[in-house]
């Protein structure tokens, strides 16, 4: 079966539509939590920090508008793994709330396991995603 | 009891005096804001005043002893002696409820066996009542700031797992008993590669000759890794460290947090003190602390003696635990609505305001305290998705067992079925829809697109589990679902 990347809360759906896409944007801004999108090239569970696709807008509260930011990442960054944070600033929470990829490569060649073979039979695992093997900018192409 | 003792005689005087007219009985006590409360659930023998019994119980569970001792009058007694202050028929039955009040004092900072110790130690035995029930305790901020609670919290179990909006999906492995560890990983790579977050030891999973506990860590975390290698996602195991001494559940869960488990388990068996001693190991070396509540039912289940769940809740989120399984509502075990509410709400909410129709007879403030993610396990499956998110939010863990392992395509489809039914419950419930009452139709239509799904779906379809409860509130008695 081929690789399909599961991080975010609808993975295991078919890709959203725009339109739906702009309603979990809607339900998020019924919440007051603000948007932000974030891109990468890396996708290893570990790899906390996506970049940020300018700053989270906080006073943004039109959905048509924080599509249009995902449009303009998505232009800019064609193949490379785009997700939309939704973020609870609420005290005792202060967390991402929601966070769903809206773009994904048209491939995505998955991630090697390297066992490190110990004594006492314990082996130490890694993760290493094939396409990082490249270095950042040319490692998804379609 | 009233019935042999002499109520004219002095307070001092050798010899027995009624319990209420030792000061345990203050109808007039305002309680104070640092003080514990407690409300019991007591049934008198016949013919004992239920004053007396509720005097006897706050005597018992603080201070006093059976008779008169002169070596009260070199403590400043009033301040340790527990105070009974309201006692209320239960209208239909033969049970009062009576609310009594102990000053901060009487216990050590930040040990649950002493608290318990006190509040349900002796007193249970007591002769002059036919049955006892610690119904809710209200643990003041003051006493709760002793603890650290949760070892990591909700919130930091997500931005660890990177998961969120949505609730987490687990399975215990099964058969519960028997499998070799080959076999056990197995089960468990299967799981979590379909779409799992997690996989589970059951709690009498320890190492047994069958499969010794280091043989099943080893081959589980090489299922673990394949896993999150197959998804790109994390992933863990409840790795289950109970044994029969603190130095062997150190050693396995050190070996666990060298072989990079993200989470250990313990089960509520080993007591609270090994509980708390864990739960200070798991801070330390940051692996996530589950609790399965074995044994809980012994003393939670019956309605009018032994101790609530909603008490039990109160006293793990306080020791430390960043798991507990706390009931399903719509699956195979105990479990009223109502009641189901009250104890999610205490391990969940920052301040839980009286609610007796939940359970809740006393607002409880947690401060700053992190939240415990409460587990539903038991006998559910994906057809229930929409049932299980509205009764029991997003900030839980949906652990399908027999639901995940039992599908007809295998154990990885049956992972991919609980997935692909939450996510289209989320989706529905976050686009505005009425998922409670459109629930079916939303799994109907995953399923068209999602095979797993579907056998899930037609296999299950008719399994519910419909039994009376026997722990109900006194409000309102309202049918099991």
């Amino acid at each position: 079966m081929a690789f399909h990347l599961t991080q975010g809360t609808f993975s295991y759906l078919p890709p959203l539509s725009d339109d739906q896409i702009k309603r979990q944007i809607q339900y998020a801004l019924d919440h007051d939590w603000p948007l932000s999108v974030e891109y990468t090239d890396d996708p290893h569970p570990r790899n906390t920090y996506w970049l940020m696709w300018e700053l989270p807008m906080f006073d943004q509260k039109d959905p048509a508008a924080i599509f249009y930011e995902v449009q303009q990442c998505r232009k800019a960054y064609p193949y490379h793994y785009i997700r939309l944070n939704a973020y609870d600033r609420h005290l005792g929470r202060q967390t991402v709330a929601l966070s769903f990829i809206v773009q994904r490569p048209g491939v995505e060649p998955g991630f090697r396991l390297l066992r490190q073979e110990g004594p006492d039979r314990q082996i130490h695992y890694t993760i290493e995603s094939y396409a990082t093997m490249k270095p950042e900018g040319e490692r998804y192409t379609e | 009891m009233a019935n042999s003792t002499n109520t004219d005689k002095n307070r001092w005087a050798a010899g027995v005096t009624p319990y209420a007219q030792m000061g345990y009985w203050q109808p007039d006590y305002i309680p104070q804001d640092t003080d514990i409360l407690c409300a019991f659930r007591i049934v008198p023998q016949d013919g004992v005043d239920p004053i007396e019994a509720a005097a006897a119980v706050a005597g018992e569970s603080s201070t006093a002893t059976w008779t008169v001792v002169w070596t009260d009058r070199l403590t400043a007694h009033e301040h340790y002696q527990a105070k009974a202050y309201q006692v209320s028929a239960i209208p239909g039955t033969d049970q009062f409820l009576a609310y009594i009040a102990y000053d901060i004092d009487l216990f050590e900072e930040g040990s649950i066996a002493n608290l318990t110790s006190s509040i349900i130690g002796n007193v249970f035995s007591f002769k002059a009542l036919k049955s006892l029930r610690l119904e809710d305790m209200r643990i003041p901020l003051h006493y709760v700031k002793t603890f650290l609670g949760p070892a990591h919290g909700v919130v930091m179990e997500r931005e660890y797992l990177d998961k969120y909006g949505r609730p987490l999906l687990g399975a215990t492995t099964k058969p519960k008993l028997g499998l070799s560890a080959r076999n056990y990983g197995r089960v468990v790579y299967e799981a979590l590669s379909g779409g799992l977050d997690f996989t589970k030891d059951d709690e009498n999973i320890n190492s047994q000759p069958f499969m010794r506990w280091r043989d099943r860590f080893l081959y589980v975390m090489e299922a673990v890794n394949r896993a999150i290698a197959a998804t790109g996602e994390i992933k863990g195991h409840y790795l289950n460290v109970t044994a029969a001494t603190m130095e062997d559940m150190y050693e396995r869960a050190d070996f666990a947090k060298s072989l990079g488990s993200v989470v250990v388990m313990i089960d509520l068996t080993v007591g609270y003190t090994a509980i708390q001693s864990m739960a200070n190991w798991a801070r330390k070396n940051g692996v996530i602390l589950h609790l399965h509540r074995a044994g809980h039912g012994t003393y939670t289940r019956q309605k009018t003696h032994g101790v609530s769940f909603r008490v039990i809740s109160k006293w793990m989120r306080l020791s430390g635990i960043d798991h507990i399984h706390a009931g399903t509502v719509v699956g195979k075990l105990e479990g009223d609505p109502h009641m189901i509410h009250g104890y999610y709400d205490t391990l969940r909410l920052p301040y839980i305001p009286t609610n007796p129709l939940n359970g809740i007879y006393f607002d409880q403030d947690w401060g700053s305290m992190p939240a415990v993610m409460p587990v539903a396990s038991g006998g559910i499956h994906a057809g229930q998705m929409h049932l299980l998110l509205h009764h029991l939010g997003e900030d839980v863990i949906f652990q399908f067992g027999g639901g995940t392992i039992g599908h007809p395509l295998g154990i990885a489809s049956g992972a991919t079925a609980n997935r692909v039914a939450l996510e289209a419950m989320i989706l529905a419930r976050n686009e505005g829809r009425d998922y409670l009452s459109e629930g079916p139709d939303i799994l109907n239509a995953a399923a068209k697109w999602s095979p797993a799904l579907r056998a899930a779906l037609e296999i299950w379809k008719d399994v519910t589990f419909d039994f009376e409860s026997t722990d109900t509130p006194d409000v309102l008695a309202t049918p099991t679902l």
